[in-house]
């Protein structure tokens, strides 16, 4: 089997690129593909430890239990994806409607 | 062939998949294009749910990421039309958030560096124990079991809830 390592190293990579990509992206839209990179390499992250640490049954006070931990929080990820990218997008519509931008830098009303 | 080389040869593969995809992303001038790398890396993370035996997941990857989420970016681009042809540089402190994110990277591997001594469960090469069973009916179970997630499901599903009427009401157009 390949070594736990390799994909933690992987989902840093991602993970920086995607904050690279909210760091320096001026676009809204751009901005929140980032934040997409950057929920993906949690996932592979919770979905790498589950796979090596905890797959399986393990037996606890309460009887037997099934350690799906990992798969559950990344499944739980994917509905906070879901549901950000859609209001993400919907904010980002609605500036654009009143402003006529989607640069980030440019929606800066509540600054002054 | 070896068995150890055809992971490692797969691992290779997604994992190009992956960065490459998520390099193009975030270096594409053009915002669709983005849009099309952001595919090709959500499609190279579900490769890793699959070497990872984690199958329903991956499934959830495609759906969700580039059937629903990946679309709806494209229905955003498409919608703000002015965007689909404009080429867009960096913002003015993207060398800071080139060398905020190669710190933390750097960190990251550091810090798994440091881990990586004696009996660290970081060193394992071997799952702990083999996957028995089912795991997509384990999965199935966790989530609705009172001992375990059954909390946590109803709440994300409120929350999907809340944010798909927030959604609508934000982008509407007042009347």
């Amino acid at each position: 089997m390949l070594p736990l390592t390799a994909f933690l190293i992987v989902g840093a990579l991602l993970f920086c690129i995607g904050m690279y990509a909210v760091l320096a992206r001026r676009n809204a839209v751009a901005i929140l593909m980032g934040v997409e990179l950057m929920l993906n390499a949690v996932n592979i992250n919770l979905v790498a430890f589950w796979r090596y640490l905890t797959p399986g049954t393990a037996a606890t006070a309460e009887g037997l239990q099934v350690g799906m931990a990992g798969q559950s929080f990344a499944a739980f990820v994917f509905v906070v994806a879901a549901a950000e990218v859609a209001v993400g997008l919907a904010i980002v519509i609605s500036v654009y409607r009143n402003r006529r931008t989607v640069i980030a830098e440019d929606v800066d009303t509540l600054r002054y | 062939m070896e068995p150890e080389f055809g992971q490692w040869l797969i691992f290779g593969l997604f994992t190009v998949f992956t960065i490459g995809g998520g390099l193009g992303t975030v270096t594409s001038r053009n915002l669709f294009h983005s849009a099309l790398w952001l595919i090709l890396s959500l499609f190279g993370v579900a490769g890793f749910f699959v070497l990872l035996a984690a199958p329903f997941l991956a499934a959830i990857q495609v759906l969700v990421y580039i059937g629903a989420i990946v679309v709806l970016i494209i229905f955003a681009i498409m919608l703000t039309r002015r965007l689909m042809g404009l080429r867009e540089a960096p913002n003015s402190q993207w060398p800071y958030g080139l060398i905020g994110a190669a710190i933390t990277f750097a960190l990251i591997v550091l810090g798994l560096v440091l881990a990586s001594t004696g009996e660290s469960p970081l060193l394992v090469s071997q799952p702990l124990s083999e996957i028995t069973g089912e795991s997509l009916r384990d999965l199935g179970i966790a989530l609705v079991d009172l001992n375990q997630y059954v909390l946590p499901f109803i709440v994300a599903s409120l929350l999907l809830e809340a944010a798909m009427v927030g959604a609508i009401v934000i982008a509407r157009e007042d009347e």
